[in-house]
């Protein structure tokens, strides 16, 4: 386990360098702020680049990275701050504006029309033409003058919806260089790659570099990050903290900074003891595949145990939860109450007491045309009903008062439309909707994303009262504090696999990090 | 405090129907000064005569609309229901097993139309078109293209006959249609407003996704739910059907236009998840008035046809309008 006493540099106080200039500095940004509503994204953001040079973006989710390189690519625009660009000021009013300017950023979602060849993505919009024809044979010459520069094994001829997805990601990076820019930015791109393809694409860096461009380089895997960076950035929480060059960088350093904050008292005091070994787990899930998502996890839970699962974005925990749940096809063995059970839909799932609070409340989770009521009563409908399939309204208004009393959830009424709550009240609401069936069993995936710190705290405090009455919880979160504050054991993934099961007494976040990350040494 | 959704006030009620009660209530003013007959008992029970048809095969659509999928089939699924009781009737199985079979050949046509969309994924828009041809290609089989004679009493009784009534010292006959299409509302309203399977067809077609992951199994209910489509599409048939006393190859044709256009004026969402039976059917007496009145002030045909399209576009304007100024 490293546990090394650099950890300790750089975490107080964090002095903004003000570093004198460099020939060839491209971006200067200096603090940037960007808010929606009361949120502030990115607060007072510092960042130089520079001609030739790789700068990487690093941070935990929500540390504001995506916000910056939105607003350097035009799709919003800054709250507050100065930014300048080639020695102008830069302030993109939308995405063609940037582009124009010599910005092009290649995103993580693909944008790529499934249905056109590799060339006719590539050059979309911008289409060689003569009087609005189409040049075919211009459009295909270029596409195959770009990919043999590039030394990208792609047919410029094939369909993009029978490309693999890693294909599609390096058709994406083309387009993205199709055009000459001055400056890179690349968000995540790794993420859909295998090692191979990566070697591709950090030979494309290098001869960007090579040519002068500079590049702003996102990614969380650690290994990369420090191979092909010259400059690296740490963020938190919408904040600059610092910026390293490569040589005065290393893992165990970065972890630190980014992890950053202690873990003071954002959590309520555990009112319930771990359960013993001697009490048999509750759920156990034994060899669980599903092909392409994850591969061979196994795990158990006690009642009244919260067991959290972290793990990088892609690590395949989500995927994991919804096998769980029926909607995912899955080999191997779930149990509950020591008997293997078939899970095929998720009515399978809530008849065995299962409950599952999605990720995402706006997709999943609720249907926000209707009212808050109808929310909550939405899993649990069939305990309203008579005999015949009649509502008892009674039973299910009183029903939905008691829940929104019971998780403080600020509505006027149960009838109130619930799209127009804040997203902490309609978080409570996917919750109360949960906590209708009175489940023994309660995936929570990311249940304080996007949530203000009240709410949170009202959560965290009702994670504690479910466990203290013996539910057995999986707590799924990319914010490792909450799953290091909240659980009692921590199962980390790691490329679609289980790499470590740990007690969380005494972890730290640098231990959970390094397995995540799969730069653990043993 | 306000109540549920389910249960609204006045003046929820008003805020939802308002403007189709206004809309309503102008038409009757206007069509009244242009023509003396208009405004009369007699007249109105023969509006509701108009309207019955087209009703009750929109609360067939409601429920697929809710959902988010449409049904293009409806008139030619009320084409077949007519000659399946035509020839049930040829070949003397009396009127309660006609009855019977006439409305499971409602269900089955909803559920070849519900499988092919929930089972196999298909657009509910292509499935239904394709079924709308082969449906009314299926009515022609037994007659070769021949309108079919329906001769039994009750049948021609439940389209031509009703109860004498005084009202204000007026005497009239309500015809039995009416009270089938007052029956067949309050069973929908009912089912629709009251029942889990109501609920579950909101929540659905609200959020698809979020239904899916609270284990609500959202092929049943599609599959139920077009199977609903076709059992009003058959009452519809038979209810024409009677009123004709045949069964005729082209019967109802356009008829699905029609009832989509009644669902959509009373406020239902072609995005689903929003509507009600009562906003339907005042969706279906608002066509009815327009096109009654303008017979009765001898309107050409064509012109009635761009009338109703510039009202319907009006409305639904109005209607959109309005409710986004509330919320």
């Amino acid at each position: 386990m490293p546990r090394s006493s650099v950890l300790d540099t750089g975490l107080t106080g964090a002095p903004i360098p003000v570093k004198t200039d460099k020939p060839g500095k491209i971006l200067e940004i200096r603090n940037l702020t960007r808010e929606f509503g009361p949120v502030k994204a990115l607060r007072h953001m510092n960042l130089d680049v520079y001609r030739g040079r790789v700068h990487t973006l690093l941070g935990e989710n929500g540390a504001g990275k995506s916000t910056l390189i939105k607003i350097l690519s035009g799709l919003f625009p800054q709250t507050d701050g100065k930014i300048s660009f080639k020695g102008e000021p830069y302030a993109p009013a939308t995405p063609l504006d940037a582009r124009r300017n010599g910005v092009a950023t290649i995103f993580q979602e693909l944008s790529l029309s499934r249905n056109l060849t590799v060339a006719e993505n590539i050059y979309a919009n911008r289409e060689p033409n003569r009087f609005g024809f189409i040049r075919e044979k211009t459009l295909y010459d270029d596409a195959n003058r770009l990919i043999a520069e590039l030394d990208l094994p792609i047919n410029v001829q094939a369909k993009v919806g029978d490309l693999s997805m890693a294909q599609r990601q390096l058709v994406e990076i083309a387009k993205g260089l199709s055009r000459p820019a001055d400056l890179v930015i690349m968000d995540e791109p790794t993420s859909s790659l295998s090692d191979n393809e990566a070697e591709l694409l950090f030979a494309i860096i290098e001869r960007l570099k090579a040519r002068g461009t500079a590049v702003i380089y996102i990614s969380h895997r650690m290994n990369e990050i420090l191979r092909i960076s010259n400059d690296i950035t740490v963020m938190r929480d919408g904040e600059y903290i610092t910026t390293l060059t490569r040589e005065e960088a290393d893992i165990n350093k970065l972890i630190a900074l980014m992890v950053g904050r202690p873990l003071d008292n954002v959590f309520p005091p555990s009112i319930s003891q771990a359960p013993g070994s001697d009490i048999p787990p509750l759920l156990e899930v034994n060899n669980l595949s599903a092909h392409g998502f994850f591969e061979s996890v196994s795990f158990a839970v006690r009642p009244g145990e919260t067991l959290g699962f972290f793990g990088l974005v892609g690590s395949g925990r989500s995927d994991v939860m919804k096998a769980l749940f029926g909607l995912l096809p899955a080999t191997g063995k779930i149990m509950v109450d020591g008997t293997a059970r078939r899970i095929t839909c998720p009515s399978d799932a809530i008849k065995l007491s299962l409950a599952f609070v999605t990720e995402n409340r706006k997709e999943e989770g609720l249907v926000l045309s209707h009212s808050v009521g109808r929310n909550i009563n939405m899993v649990a409908l069939g305990s309203f009903a008579t005999g015949l399939g009649f509502m008892r309204s009674g039973a299910e208004r009183a029903a939905a008062l008691e829940q929104i009393r019971r998780l403080t959830v600020k509505t006027p009424s149960p009838d109130f439309m619930a799209g127009d709550l804040s997203g902490g009240n309609q978080q409570k609401i996917v919750l109360a909707k949960w906590l209708e069936t009175k489940p023994r069993i309660l995936v929570l995936d990311e249940p304080t994303r996007g949530v203000d710190v009240g709410a949170k705290f009202e959560i965290y405090k009702m994670i504690r009262e479910l466990a203290a009455s013996g539910t057995a919880i999986l707590l799924v979160s990319s914010e490792l504090p909450e799953v290091l504050g909240l659980s009692d054991r921590v199962v980390v993934m790691h490329k679609k696999r289980i790499a470590a099961d740990l007690p969380a007494s005494n972890l730290t976040q640098e231990q959970v990090m390094t397995h995540a990350a799969g730069v653990a040494n043993d | 405090m306000t109540r549920f959704a389910t249960n609204p006030s006045v003046k929820a009620l008003l805020r939802q129907y308002g403007g189709l009660v206004i809309a309503l209530i102008a038409l009757c003013i206007f069509f009244s000064y242009q023509h003396n007959a208009f405004f009369s008992i007699s007249n109105f029970v023969k509006i509701m005569l108009q309207v019955t048809v087209v009703a009750i095969a929109a609360f067939g659509m409601t429920y697929v609309i809710l959902l988010g999928d449409i049904d293009l089939s409806v008139g030619s699924m009320i084409a077949v229901a007519g000659m399946v009781a035509a020839q049930c009737f040829l070949n003397g199985y009396g009127f309660p097993l006609s009855l019977i079979i006439t409305l499971i050949s409602g269900l089955a046509m909803g559920a070849i139309n519900g499988i092919l969309v929930a089972k196999l994924s298909l657009p509910a828009f292509i499935v239904t078109l394709a079924t709308m041809g082969i449906y009314r290609g299926v009515v022609s089989l037994p007659t070769q293209g021949k309108p079919a004679r329906i001769d039994d009493e009750t049948w021609y009784m439940i389209g031509n006959e009703g109860i004498s009534l005084q009202l204000i010292g007026i005497d009239f006959e309500l015809p039995y249609m009416v009270i089938l299409l007052v029956v067949v509302f309050a069973i929908n309203a009912v089912l629709l407003s009251k029942t889990v399977f109501g609920r579950r067809t909101y929540l659905m077609g609200g959020n698809r996704e979020a239904a899916i992951y609270s284990g609500i199994k959202v092929d049943r209910i599609r599959i139920v739910i077009f199977m609903l489509c076709g059992l009003m599409a058959a009452i519809s048939g038979i209810v024409l059907s009677a009123r004709l006393g045949s069964a005729q190859v082209n019967a109802g044709q356009g008829y699905e236009l029609d009832a989509i256009a009644a669902a959509v004026l009373g406020g239902t969402s072609l995005a689903g998840g929003a509507g009600t039976m009562v906003g339907t059917l005042l969706g279906a007496i608002l066509i009815g008035i327009i096109n009654n009145g303008m017979s009765l002030m001898n309107v050409e045909y064509f012109y009635q046809l761009i009338a109703k399209g510039i009202v319907i576009i009006l409305a639904v304007y109005l209607d959109v309008r309005s409710k986004k100024v509330h919320t």
